[in-house]
């Protein structure tokens, strides 16, 4: 992680930095948590109205998707630096995933 | 630093969970578990996907008779919450404040048993206000297997978190546990990106018809 650079050999002022950074990032994980709700509240109100399923499937769909970003990039820090590896196996997980899904609801019909 | 070293402020690093080379390795390696868990969910996703209301015959109630809003958003924002108070605890976790950490991820837990009891309450009222058991129907059987098979994610996640608390509630923090907690944190992360896709795939289309 980029903060272990930043040791000036003196430790109190070295933990008083890394609090301010910690603090600094928490603030952004309350701000993504209520984007998150705020995704969540639209895409049940988006239901509840009763709208044409035609908008509302790629609707809430869309919405998922970005709050599961936010899950993975914030709350689960992938957008720290060391994060290869987990990338790729998200990725590779989510692309064998994908074609599971496409494939059982284009060959599965009965 | 070694993984049993007494530790103090001044000497807890930036990135405790991957300190130790121990911690380094379980990283990647607790990565690689979720990306084979992304593949299980998504298979069992295609699964319901496919069988979604195929019942014998007309008597069986279909996914937009059986989803109520109103719970689906209780349970949403239950396991929302608990994701975000799981950040706070490792958030404390950093700042090595043991006891506050043990409190967030004590509000977790709490959280996340709520959750528990809306989805027993929720099985229990399909099994016996429609007879929509797991058995009854193709549509039954897929929709039990994944939000069971999620709702045994949360009990394991749930397990893990209480044993690791109590496991560790008079050690204190050290290069040995960090890695736990940060491990246990994620993987209920990741419960919760899982719910994300059940809440809108199965309870809003569901809903949507």
């Amino acid at each position: 992680m980029e903060n272990n650079q930043t040791n000036t050999g003196n430790p109190s002022v070295d933990i008083t930095y890394r609090r301010k950074r910690n603090a600094e990032e928490m603030r952004h994980q309350v701000i993504s948590f209520a984007l998150m709700i705020f995704f969540t509240v639209v895409a049940f109100v988006a239901v509840g109205s009763g709208m044409s399923g035609w908008f509302t499937v790629p609707f809430i769909l869309l919405l998922a998707a970005v709050q599961v970003v936010f899950q993975l990039y914030y709350f689960m820090h992938m957008s720290h630096k060391g994060h290869e590896a987990p990338a790729l196996f998200l990725y590779s997980g989510l692309l064998v995933g994908l074609i599971t899904i496409l494939t059982f609801l284009t060959i599965v019909w009965w | 630093m070694h993984a049993e070293e007494k530790m103090t402020l001044e000497k807890w690093p930036a990135a405790p969970e991957k300190q130790t080379l121990e911690g380094k390795n379980k990283f990647v390696g607790f990565w690689l578990f979720l990306g084979g868990e992304t593949v299980l969910f998504a298979s069992l996703f295609a699964t319901y996907l496919a069988l979604k209301d195929k019942v014998p015959n007309p008597e069986h109630a279909l996914a937009k008779d059986l989803f109520e809003i109103p719970l689906a958003f209780l349970m949403t924002m239950l396991l929302l919450t608990s994701s975000l108070t799981s950040v706070y605890a490792m958030y404390h976790m950093k700042n090595f404040e043991f006891k506050k950490m043990q409190l967030w991820l004590g509000i977790t837990v709490l959280l996340g048993l709520g959750f528990l009891g809306c989805e027993i309450y929720e099985f229990n009222h399909y099994v016996h206000e429609y007879h929509h058991t797991f058995t009854s129907s193709a549509f039954g059987s897929a929709f039990y297997t994944l939000v069971g098979f999620h709702g045994g994610h949360v009990v394991f996640g749930l397990s893990w978190i209480i044993l690791l608390m109590a496991r560790n509630a008079k050690r204190g923090l050290s290069l040995y546990n960090a890695p736990k907690f940060y491990l246990a944190s994620l993987y209920w992360h990741f419960i919760d990106v899982v719910w994300v896709f059940i809440f809108s795939v199965v309870y809003l289309m569901g809903m949507v018809g």
